[in-house]
């Protein structure tokens, strides 16, 4: 810095070299731009103050406004109904099989039934918009029950049906219903009517949204549920565990502990460094063409994407895993020598016990990556619509990521609260992973 | 049997080889005098007959599995009747592919309606048999050669074999293996978006793909069809990739670096032991919320504001995608240059205050400048995350390829194009498909090149003051 020109800091020195003055005009230079000067430092610090409340700030909208959408996905609204099983409406022969049980016409009783609610409708498009305020997963519960327990036809039964999803929103939401006008909904004048007539009955209730956690994916909102993709990313994050974790601390002990210094190890180091940069597409092309196209496994299995996963994990995993083997002094490795252990007994009785913590939670952060990853799984198909929960390594399977992908694309408005709810549960489970490795790191971490 | 209980079933024989391994080591040596007359430990003659029990069996089961499938439908081709081997592969081709649908929904019991149906169902339950007979010729397999091996190590067991020898060179040779993965997995990567994107440019003139400004990848279903040549110019991808990108910058470095400024120079260890944490956390949110966030948040906010100042935003505008790809890589350059910044010798620190000189001046003046060239690293490793970022723009940036460097307008990017090519009902061979493997070839090209450049000059940089 020794060519700094600039004149507040370092003032000409004049030609007449006359050091009186030179010292009085320096002073005099000095003392007239310091409150400029003070004034750009209490800016500058502004500025970096500025910006680390800004990122803050960002961070906190983003997490409060998932939040706010998420929560209502959490609870739904059932409307009491009294539903007179006769054999009749339900189109029951005399002795019916478990077939004829399932197949039964639970939606006529359903009607029915609300229709004795509501006598004074009669036209048919009025009885269509009323029969649209129930959610037609009604019907399976119903039909659940009574293959449960056939002596249930004939009578009269008083169960809790969930409600349409533009008709719970509305029962969620704490708007005035005998405003309509001021309600932004797909719902009809009248069936918001209705609903008000319901809820001031009494016969309405929000509870606990079980449903969200025990089914699979539907086109339906008020029937989706995200299940189906936990068991999803489980499936698929114990394949990446079991093929990451082994050969990244593999890979790690050999580098840091056996490897010679030579051209094919600098080689296998820049490779590392750079796959950890690769964009993670890259990795879910790799995956398409090698073991879909190539190899012929299965598409949209867990077994694939926990392949690909954990070669993208690999770098991270293996760069922590160094780390923690290099903490480790080599008075440990010294020692366990002197007393006539060979090189391989050293590292896996002493070095490798010893990094364990600081390997640990460099997988665990390595996972939870794995876990919140989208792009590469849809290179290898694992966007399709699966309803059902997947069995094992091999079937089509989707997991939470993926399905808030999926959901954030649909269009009917309750799959917004839908998708937001399946982001809190998937940033819980980050947040749990990472409490995890911090705590791990505290417990265990040594200072030599 | 399933693969994996085959699986489990193998590592299961491989304790018990273990188990028993020891046991007879243990016997050996007492009938020597003691464990010390043995070469290696007990434990060591255990993992030997164990890992030659589990070692042939994992491979005949990899090897029976890759080179299954190929077998089983050449096998196969003999049920497949002449008329359709005369059309040439591709009927082949399709026809095998019906059959293996037919095999895995299960074979239909009924009588089938036509000759041509017979013989689908006739090829579809001889695959289900081929498949039902390699699957027991597999377990049996494995289940001999364990035994096999685990006997034969097991006859090898006296005092004088060099059981810790044999097994740490088999651990080593694994552990060799494992580092060279990394390796593999680059040429893999390499090969496959290679070779496809030189089938693609076969098809394709790779002048065309470079300069040409139009990119509608729709090609023709039937060869009759009007208005869709398709064509491939992937001007409008790279510009609309290098907008988002640095509107992403430009959120981030500005952002970023005062933070890391800040944390580094004037915040409490306190402050930094919150702030930091608390900063990385945007690095750790999923991409994919991130997207919803920018498609469902952010992008109507910016169009309301356009439209309240009389201008007209596009929805999927690259603004809002570019803005919150930005607000995902704050942390990114924040700790990377925080790195680069608390490297510079606080002697360095101490001369400029010395001479007088505020706090910020020396930040602006002295480190700085000094910590530029790993600032511009981390700059450039940013940037590289921004061009690779994939969910943000699949879910808040268009799919028209807009040839456009207004922010306000929609654009689409290389990743969302090979989103939107790949995850289609997709033909392999077609060169809608393969583009997405040029493309993917291009973002690994430029991403590498920015790595090679940013961990290059990062490491430089540290060295200089180590």
């Amino acid at each position: 810095m020794s060519d700094n020109k600039d004149p507040q800091v370092t003032p000409d020195i004049p030609a007449s070299g006359e050091p009186g003055r030179v010292r009085r005009d320096t002073t005099a230079q000095v003392r007239s731009t310091l409150a400029k000067r003070y004034a750009a430092e209490k800016r500058f610090r502004f500025y970096g103050i500025a910006a680390i409340c800004a990122s803050l700030a960002f961070l906190v909208v983003l997490l409060t406004s998932i939040f706010i959408k998420g929560w209502p996905a959490f609870t739904h609204a059932y409307v009491k109904m009294n539903i007179t099983l006769d054999a009749d409406t339900l189109e029951l022969s005399e002795n019916p099989g478990a077939e004829e049980l399932r197949a039964a016409n639970y939606g006529g009783v359903i009607k029915k039934s609300l229709q004795e609610k509501f006598p004074e409708v009669k036209k048919r498009k009025e009885k269509k918009a009323l029969y649209a305020l129930l959610s037609n997963s009604g019907e399976y519960l119903l039909s659940d029950m009574v293959i449960a327990n056939p002596d249930l036809i004939g009578q009269t039964i008083e169960v809790w049906l969930p409600a349409d999803d533009e008709t719970g929103a509305l029962l969620k939401s704490n708007h005035d219903l005998s405003k309509p006008d001021t309600i932004v909904t797909r719902m009809s004048d009248q069936q918001i009517a209705m609903t008000k007539t319901l809820q001031d009955a009494g016969e309405t209730d929000v509870r606990f949204n079980k449903t969200f956690f025990t089914a699979g994916d539907s086109r339906e909102p008020e029937q989706a549920g995200i299940r189906a993709a936990l068991i999803g990313s489980a499936l698929t994050l114990l394949v990446t565990f079991l093929l990451s974790f082994p050969i990244a601390v593999a890979a790690a002990i050999y580098l840091e502990e056996f490897a010679p210094q030579n051209r094919w190890t600098d080689l296998v180091e820049v490779n590392i460094n750079n796959l950890a940069a690769v964009p993670s597409i890259v990795f879910g092309l790799l995956g398409l063409a090698v073991f879909i196209n190539y190899f012929h496994l299965p598409r949209s299995a867990p077994v694939v994407g926990g392949i690909v996963l954990s070669l993208m994990t690999l770098p991270t995993i293996i760069i922590a895993s160094r780390a923690a083997l290099k903490a480790v002094p080599p008075s440990i490795r010294e020692a366990g020598r002197g007393l006539g252990a060979s090189d391989q007994q050293v590292v896996w009785h002493h070095v490798l016990p010893l990094a364990m913590p600081g390997i640990l939670t460099g997988t665990i952060i390595g996972l939870a990556q794995a876990l919140g990853e989208t792009a590469p799984l849809l290179m290898i198909g694992m966007v399709a619509f699966i309803v059902d929960v997947p069995q094992g390594f091999t079937d089509a399977a989707t997991v939470l990521p993926v399905q808030v992908f999926l959901w954030a694309d649909s269009p009917e408005r309750a799959f917004v609260e839908k998708t937001s709810a399946a982001i809190i549960v998937l940033l819980v489970f980050l947040i749990l992973m990472n409490a995890i490795a911090v705590l791990l790191r505290k417990k265990f971490e040594r200072r030599w | 049997m399933s693969i994996t209980s085959l699986l489990l079933l193998a590592l299961c024989l491989a304790f018990v080889s273990f188990i028993i391994g020891r046991q007879k080591a243990y016997a050996v040596a007492s009938r020597n005098g003691g464990t010390r007359t043995l070469h290696s430990l007990p434990g060591h003659y255990g993992i030997m007959v164990g890992l030659w029990c589990a070692l042939p069996a994992l491979a005949i089961i990899i090897g029976w599995k890759l080179f299954e499938g190929p077998i089983v439908s050449s096998m196969l081709d003999s049920a497949i009747p002449e008329a359709i081997h005369a059309k040439g592969d591709k009927a082949v081709e399709l026809y095998k592919n019906e059959i293996n649908n037919l095999a895995a929904s299960g074979v239909p019991s009924g009588v089938p309606s036509t000759e041509q149906d017979a013989s689908k169902i006739g090829a579809a339950n001889r695959l289900n048999s081929l498949r039902s007979y390699s699957a027991i010729a597999l377990m049996i397999l494995t289940i001999a050669v364990a035994v096999i091996g685990a006997a034969l190590a097991y006859r090898k067991i006296k005092t004088d074999t060099e059981a810790r020898p044999i097994v740490e060179r088999i651990v080593h040779f694994f552990l060799v293996a494992s580092a060279s993965i990394a390796i593999l997995t680059t040429v893999g990567i390499l090969f496959s978006v290679v070779f496809e994107a030189a089938r693609f440019f076969q098809q394709v003139s790779i002048v065309e793909f470079v300069t040409g400004t139009k990119w509608s990848p729709q090609t023709a279903i039937r060869v009759d069809q009007a208005g869709s040549s398709g064509s491939f110019g992937a001007i409008p991808l790279f510009m609309g990739t290098l907008l988002i990108s640095a509107i992403a910058m430009v959120v981030a470095v500005p952002f970023g670096l005062m933070s890391a400024i800040y944390l580094a120079e004037y915040a409490s260890s306190r402050t930094r032991a919150i702030v930091k944490p608390l900063l990385e956390i945007l690095a750790g949110i999923p991409t994919v919320v991130y997207g919803f966030f920018a498609a469902l948040t952010v992008a109507p906010m910016i169009r309301r504001l356009g439209d309240s100042i009389g201008l007209s935003v596009s929805s999927e505008s690259a603004l809002a995608a570019g803005t919150v790809m930005g607000i995902m890589i704050i942390p990114f350059v924040s700790s990377l240059s925080d790195d680069v910044i608390t490297a510079v010798p606080q002697a360095m620190r101490d001369g400029s205050s010395g001479l007088g000189a505020t706090q910020s001046e020396t930040v602006r003046k002295v480190v700085f400048p000094a910590a530029l060239p790993g600032i511009v690293g981390g700059i450039l490793l940013a940037a590289s995350r921004a061009i690779g970022e994939t969910m943000i723009v699949v879910m808040a940036a268009g799919l028209a390829a807009n040839l456009t460097m207004n922010p306000l307008e929609a654009v689409t990017t290389v990743t969302v194009q090979i989103v939107t090519l790949l995850t289609g009902d997709q033909e392999f061979d077609s060169a809608k498909t393969l583009a997405a493997f040029a493309l993917g070839l291009m973002l690994f090209i430029t991403t590498l090149v920015l790595n090679v450049i940013a961990l290059h000059v990062v490491r430089k940089y540290r060295e200089q003051y180590d």
